[in-house]
């Protein structure tokens, strides 16, 4: 039952950085792919209906954490305050973003808030790669959880280089995204975009799994490559699927890394969290799993229609001049 | 200040903050559900335009709801982990639960709302508004359940010195969940009613375009808050009983009551310092054996008060907190049972009189404006408009109330319940360095203060803009008129 419940865990991790992954993508290329304010409409309009559904996984990532392994949520946590801060303060600048964007007829007005939601996607991205390698990693933590050391215990160069794993990801994930939902001169745009820096922005990415589980990074890099071959081939809606395999190949490598810790302790091994140890009761877990059972899936029928009803490629021409 | 003062001020600021938005949203988007409904059956334009212009406030308020609530989520763990530790048990589930059966609904429908105008089947449409307004209330019950749980712990065993679930069906149908939230949703329609009533009036006043939409929405407001404040009186009713067997400290500290008093009056009003239990110069002006009634439904009840409380609070859960170095200065010290007075005793008083005069005010202003009459005095928009701040006050003023009345505890002992489960809030701080909670209060102060300052910019806006303001232009495609 734990286990079951680990699994669903990074089931839930893989949605969010899955549908996350490329609205934080639009957000960090905002500036480099939306020439003009009608552009980036364009691009922001492609996420506009979905992407506070994306952050829910989130939610539900960490409730469900919270649920069934109090002990991993009160410890990762509380050790990666600071990041944690930064994070949510990204989450809700590019929140409040999106909504308050269009209200004003101002270039001013608009600029800052682009500006906000292109920071926040970035600060965003990067502490959620963060946290993720972090829990993998390990946490200078004591016998009680608690993590030892200073506030800062949390950034080590493993887990920078988490958040630009994850980052780099997101880019290229997003321009894919951005490729696959719109027409015109901005679906070129992207396209080349997401060729010529996926090299570079993926390597971060690679580099950590390699660090993590060696030779199982193949199957990332070959799904990643896979995905920008499709790309430039032409077919964008195999090369977004493409990175969906790439991540969860990404979700899978790390947590069967981590099991059976769910936060190995950087100070001595008998301190690591486990997933025995930081479970809740079973009967706790047996409620949360019916209750997953039944929710889950209806999630996934309803966002699925959601992506299905918003599934027209957007273009200029739909932007209306005046706004 | 330590962790713990700093970990509680973050806590209140937050929560306070993020209860502004929760009520305005649960409220409005109902009643711009009905508005909606009115319009797909009627056909008559005007509730097209209400729906519309009431919708358009709604969003501007949503956002700001939901990612304050990312906060309320996180910080849990961040600043609380001694709590999540000892209650994840019980406590996660509901949690969990409000993200995975009411949120997921809320975020993906509001989406569908907001971009589907012309994309979906006007009756799928409707179907959407009513899934997210609907799944708001469901997000409040389950976020009530998990509050209500640390008010008065039920369905569990203790093992190994921690609560251990072992009946989600008793703490989602805990009694005191089932008095808490009809109190809190008709609180949340009291804060939508006013805001109706509050606008339309000023656009009466102004002589605005859509006379008919003004008025419409004034009576609904009006109405609307008139049965909320009904089942507020009702279910705090029920509240306040369930309090005197629950929480008897509490009782005593929204009164002030320092000695027990057989039958108790109620007092309406006092002069003096409330601050310590031996009220000796305390003057108040009493309504005779009405706290008897409001505990306990007879005139004659003993109620207890606070210097009759202590010692038995001593008795059952101790003297001293443990010596135990996390609890830093009140390592071994005396616990103080009593919470803080002025705090509970006023903001009882003050939740009180300000839901009163929130919907007195819907009552004078549909008089005020009866058969097209509308008053030309400056007082009547200023009136109308600083009338909405007074059912955001009613709801605070609750909380803080009940909050701040159940201090030392973090989980209130259940005196009816398993023996030995409660904790004090000075145990379930995390073990931060003050200066981690001191730079998040900070920053999350400023960060809310400034997005408090563009949402009271837009709502006016928006309000000013009247009903042409959020009437989208026909574009050729009309796919992305409501877009962003």
């Amino acid at each position: 039952m734990e286990t079951l419940w680990f699994c669903v865990i990074a089931l839930l991790w893989l949605g969010y950085l899955f549908l996350e992954g490329f609205d934080f993508g639009v957000g960090m290329l905002l500036p480099f792919l939306g020439r003009d304010n009608t552009e980036r409409r364009v691009m922001i309009n492609t996420i506009g209906p979905v992407w506070d559904g994306n952050e829910v996984w989130l939610l539900v990532a960490g409730g469900a954490t919270f649920a069934a392994f109090p002990g991993w949520y009160a410890a990762l946590f509380s050790a990666a305050y600071l990041p944690l801060t930064l994070f949510l303060l990204a989450l809700i600048g590019r929140g409040v973003a999106f909504e308050y964007r269009g209200k004003v007829d101002s270039d001013r007005w608009r600029k800052v808030w682009d500006t906000v939601i292109f920071v926040g996607s970035w600060v965003a991205a990067l502490g959620v790669g963060l946290v993720i390698a972090t829990t993998v990693l390990g946490l200078p933590i004591d016998a009680n959880g608690d993590r030892v050391g200073s506030p800062f215990a949390a950034i080590t160069w493993q887990a920078v280089l988490g958040g630009l794993a994850i980052a780099g990801y997101a880019l290229v994930h997003g321009a894919i995204f951005v490729a696959l939902k719109t027409e015109g001169e901005i679906r070129e745009r992207a396209r080349r975009m997401a060729l010529t820096m996926a090299p570079v922005a993926l390597l971060p990415l690679v580099a950590l799994l390699l660090y993590v589980a060696g030779v199982w990074a193949l199957p990332v890099l070959l799904f990643a490559g896979l995905a920008l071959w499709r790309l430039w081939a032409g077919r964008e809606g195999q090369s977004f699927a493409l990175m969906g395999l790439a991540v969860t190949a990404t979700v899978v490598v790390l947590f069967a890394s981590l099991y059976p810790n769910v936060l190995p302790s950087t100070l001595d091994p008998a301190y690591s969290l486990t997933v025995a140890g930081a479970a809740s009761s079973p009967y706790t877990l047996t409620v949360m799993t019916w209750v997953a059972a039944f929710g889950t899936p209806a999630v996934l029928v309803y966002q699925g229609w959601t992506y299905w009803v918003f599934r027209k490629r957007i273009g200029v021409q739909h932007i209306p001049a005046a706004h | 200040m330590d962790v713990l003062e700093l970990a509680r001020w973050q806590f209140g600021i937050t929560t306070v903050y993020h209860f502004l938005m929760v009520p305005l949203t649960i409220g409005l988007s109902l009643l711009v559900a009905a508005m909606q409904t009115a319009w797909v059956r009627t056909g008559n334009e005007r509730y097209y335009k209400m729906t519309k212009f009431w919708g358009k406030l709604l969003l501007i308020n949503f956002a700001m709801g939901v990612v304050t609530g990312i906060v309320q989520e996180f910080q849990f763990g961040m600043a609380w982990s001694a709590y999540s530790r000892f209650v994840g048990d019980v406590f996660g589930a509901p949690l969990a639960m409000e993200g995975l059966v009411a949120f997921f609904v809320e975020s993906t429908f509001l989406g569908l709302w907001i971009f589907g105008w012309d994309k979906l089947p006007k009756k799928v449409h409707l179907a959407c508004a009513w899934a997210f307004s609907l799944a708001t209330m469901a997000s409040a019950y389950f976020i009530l359940a998990a509050n209500s749980w640390m008010q008065h712990p039920v369905g569990i065993v203790l093992e190994d010195g921690r609560p251990r679930l072992t009946s989600i069906w008793a703490v989602l149908t805990n009694n005191t969940t089932l008095a808490a939230f009809p109190h809190t949703i008709a609180g949340a329609f009291a804060v939508a009613a006013t805001f109706l009533v509050g606008i339309g009036a000023w656009h009466l006043w102004k002589k605005s375009d859509e006379t008919g939409v003004w008025r419409s929405s004034l009576k609904l407001g009006t109405w609307v808050g008139v049965v909320a404040f009904a089942v507020l009186a009702i279910s705090g009713d029920v509240q306040g009983k369930l309090m005197f067997q629950q929480q008897p400290m509490k009782m005593a500290a929204a009164e002030a009551l320092c000695h027990t008093e057989e039958p108790a009056a109620f007092s309406i009003f006092a002069i003096g310092d409330v601050t310590r239990p031996d009220c000796e110069n305390v003057k108040s002006i009493t309504v005779p054996a009405l706290l008897s009634f409001l505990a306990n439904n007879d005139f004659t009840s003993e109620v207890k008060g606070i210097q009759d409380l202590v010692p038995m609070y001593q008795e059952k859960y101790g003297t001293n907190y443990p010596v135990d170095e996390r609890l830093g200065e009140l390592s071994g010290k005396p616990i103080d049972y009593v919470p803080a007075l002025p705090v509970t005793y006023w903001g009882f008083r003050l939740m009180i009189g300000f839901g009163a005069i929130s919907v007195g005010l819907g009552l004078v202003m549909l008089w005020l404006t009866r058969g097209g009459r509308v008053p030309q005095g400056r007082w009547f928009p200023i009136t109308a408009l600083a009338g909405i701040a007074t059912p955001f006050l009613a709801n605070s003023f609750g909380w803080i109330f009940t909050e701040m009345g159940r201090q030392p505890f973090v989980v209130v002992p259940n005196p009816s319940g398993v023996d030995g489960v409660w904790m004090f809030t000075a145990q379930a701080v995390s073990n931060s360095t003050p200066g981690e909670i001191l730079t998040s209060l900070i920053a999350l102060t400023l960060t809310y203060g400034a997005l408090a300052c563009v949402e009271v910019y837009l709502i006016r806006k928006y309000v000013r803009g009247g009903v042409a303001g959020v009437i989208p232009a026909k574009t050729d495609d009309g796919a992305l008129a409501f877009a962003y």
